[in-house]
């Protein structure tokens, strides 16, 4: 237990620190909430003028519609730009305090930027909930809303799988927060890297409204793990032996980012200047 | 074995460089310029447990990046270091749980966070036993006089506060080796007294190894036993400080008041450097004109109201001593 003490106290407190910054969950909420409603009705719009087409797609509108809400709840759980903490920390220097640490250093950023993410999504996601999956429906808006899961198995799916989702998005930040940290900017490489995390996640079209021929690859690419999957199996889109295929996915993308972070931070530590001073 | 040995350590920063104005700037798209700069060339020096080291040297000498190698942050290009008989970059972990480290530049403790939590979550990362981490906070606290700061979050401390907590954090975990890297820039006079005596205490109770920097020299004369000076990355001098300023500057002052009009022109070897009124001040070599000779000559062939015998003051010694050098800042 020991071993683990500075790495829950260093989640926990980045958390809570956080959790203190109600105006930028609310604001983002709106902002989310805006985007759902617009994407909500894009879909039906299009579910609508071709009836034949929308039996044929692997999503009813139903589907589409919790993954809209869902997906614009869980947001800040994808990993979009480096943690500002450690972006600045290596900006000002103050990253050979982190080094001084008895800790390893990979861990110590991968639970605090996991904590920032978390910290983030919580607020959004639970709001978005009662906006799209509680207050819809009392309004008389049930076609409208965020649904609930599948059956129970779907649901115990998506519990896992949303907790693979924090690891593998967690696991990804810390290789942009090292490219930061090789590079001394979050311009740059990240701007380019943004655009692609909105498609490749699902967070612009569910990947199932992909092309036949690309479903394998988008599948299989790290990013489906950190949105696409657990949403996917969250509206039983994908069950029995492709939801386990969803996890194992996931867990195969987790060890390798964290295998190729931790290979790049001892690179970029071995090679530091510690910036002023 | 000394507790930390330093031996023909190097280090050297690549630097980017580019011309300055847009043409510069587009120039460096295509074709980077860096110029690597010897931070360290061939360092060397050791330290026996709870002795108390100086470190002076103009900006850019080489002392933070020394302290910084020391503390295993940054891997040097060549040499030994062996601190508790352990290299700190290579086995930087067990390393950085035996050392506290400052740097005065820099704070260690969350912005955000009051400083009482600051300090628990410290405790956490170095996995203090909770008993024993209560016993030691309490007790920096009363040394460092920290009790009415302990609630307020560490942005809206003042510097002397800020300083002050930066230490007690260095030292929850006990360390046997501090390392202070400017630990008074910008203090008040009371926080650099505060700050000198709470160094002054670890280091003759508790026997606490400090190595420290400055550029403040009554942080030296009110510390350090021995001063190690360094220059364009090398070791210029290593002795007791007294030793150091006889050999920089042997030059002695007297300032003399005269009953009538000062003399011109005193004797051979003695050079006036000050006039004011009836008052000069003399420079003179003590080796060559002894102090009673001159004394007496003055009052025989004058009438004088008083004498008073000075030493250049430390930062004229360390001032001439980087000049003999060529150590002034590059």
């Amino acid at each position: 237990m020991d071993a683990a003490r500075p790495y829950v106290a260093a989640f926990a407190s980045r958390f809570l620190l956080m959790l203190q910054y109600c105006a930028a969950a609310v604001a983002g909420f709106a902002t989310q909430c805006w985007w759902g409603a617009i994407k909500v009705m894009i879909y039906a719009a299009f579910y609508a003028a071709a009836p034949g087409a929308a039996d044929a797609s692997p999503m009813s509108l139903a589907q589409a519609i919790t993954y809209v809400w869902m997906a614009q709840a869980l947001l800040a759980l994808t990993p979009w730009g480096a943690d500002p903490d450690i972006a600045q920390a290596v900006r000002t220097g103050s990253v050979a305090y982190d080094r001084l640490r008895p800790v390893d250093t990979y861990w110590l950023w991968y639970v605090r930027s996991g904590a920032w993410m978390v910290s983030r999504a919580a607020p959004r996601a639970a709001l978005m909930l009662l906006a799209a999956g509680l207050a819809l429906p009392l309004l008389g808006l049930s076609d409208w809303a965020w649904g609930p899961p599948t059956d129970l198995t779907a649901a115990a799916f998506f519990a896992v799988s949303l907790l693979l989702a924090v690891a593998l998005s967690s696991a990804m930040l810390m290789l942009v927060n090292l490219v930061v940290a090789a590079t001394l900017t979050d311009r740059g490489a990240v701007t380019l890297y943004n655009p692609l995390v909105i498609v490749l996640s699902g967070n612009l079209l569910p990947l199932a409204l992909y092309p036949d021929w690309a479903q394998t690859a988008l599948l299989m690419q790290p990013f489906a793990g950190m949105l696409d999957i657990p949403l996917r199996l969250y509206v039983g889109q994908l069950s029995g032996a492709w939801a386990w295929a969803g996890l194992g996915l996931q867990v195969f993308w987790t060890l390798v980012l964290i295998l190729v972070g931790r290979a790049a931070l001892t690179r970029v530590m071995t090679r530091l200047d510690v910036q002023g001073g | 074995m000394p507790q930390i040995l330093v031996e023909d350590l190097a280090k050297t920063y690549r630097v980017a460089e580019r011309d300055p104005g847009l043409l510069g700037a587009v120039r460096g798209l295509v074709h980077r310029r860096h110029r690597t700069v010897e931070a360290l060339r061939d360092v060397s020096f050791s330290l026996e447990a709870g002795e108390l080291l100086g470190f002076i040297g103009p900006n850019g000498a080489g002392k933070s990046t020394t302290i910084k190698i020391l503390s295993g942050i940054l891997k040097p290009d060549a040499g030994l270091v062996l601190v508790n008989g352990r290299v700190p970059f290579t086995d930087r972990i067990a390393h950085v749980s035996k050392i506290g480290v400052v740097f005065g530049q820099r704070t260690q403790l969350w912005w955000d966070l009051p400083v009482s939590e600051g300090f628990d979550l410290l405790a956490d990362i170095y996995r203090v036993e909770p008993a024993r981490y209560r016993a030691n906070r309490d007790e920096l606290v009363a040394l460092l006089r920290l009790e009415r700061v302990l609630d307020r979050p560490v942005r809206q401390l003042s510097l002397g506060q800020r300083m002050r907590a930066e230490i007690a954090a260095a030292l929850l975990h006990e360390p046997d080796i501090l390392f202070l890297d400017e630990p008074t820039i910008g203090l008040d006079a009371p926080s650099k007294l505060a700050v000198r005596e709470v160094v002054r205490r670890l280091n003759r109770e508790r026997g606490v190894t400090v190595l420290l920097t400055t550029h403040d020299m009554h942080d030296i004369e009110a510390l350090a036993q021995r001063v190690i000076v360094i220059g364009h990355g090398q070791v210029l001098a290593d002795s007791p400080f007294e030793t150091l300023r006889a050999n920089v500057l042997a030059e002695r002052r007297l300032v003399v008041d005269f009953a009538h009009e000062a003399p011109e022109i005193i004797m051979a070897g003695v050079e006036i450097r000050s006039r004011q009124g009836q008052t000069l001040e003399l420079a003179f070599d003590p080796a060559r004109t002894p102090t009673p000779n001159l004394i007496a000559a003055l009052a025989a062939a004058h009438e004088v109201v008083d004498i008073h015998v000075g030493e250049p003051a430390i930062e004229e010694v360390i001032a001439r001593f980087y000049d003999l050098h060529g150590a002034g800042e590059a």
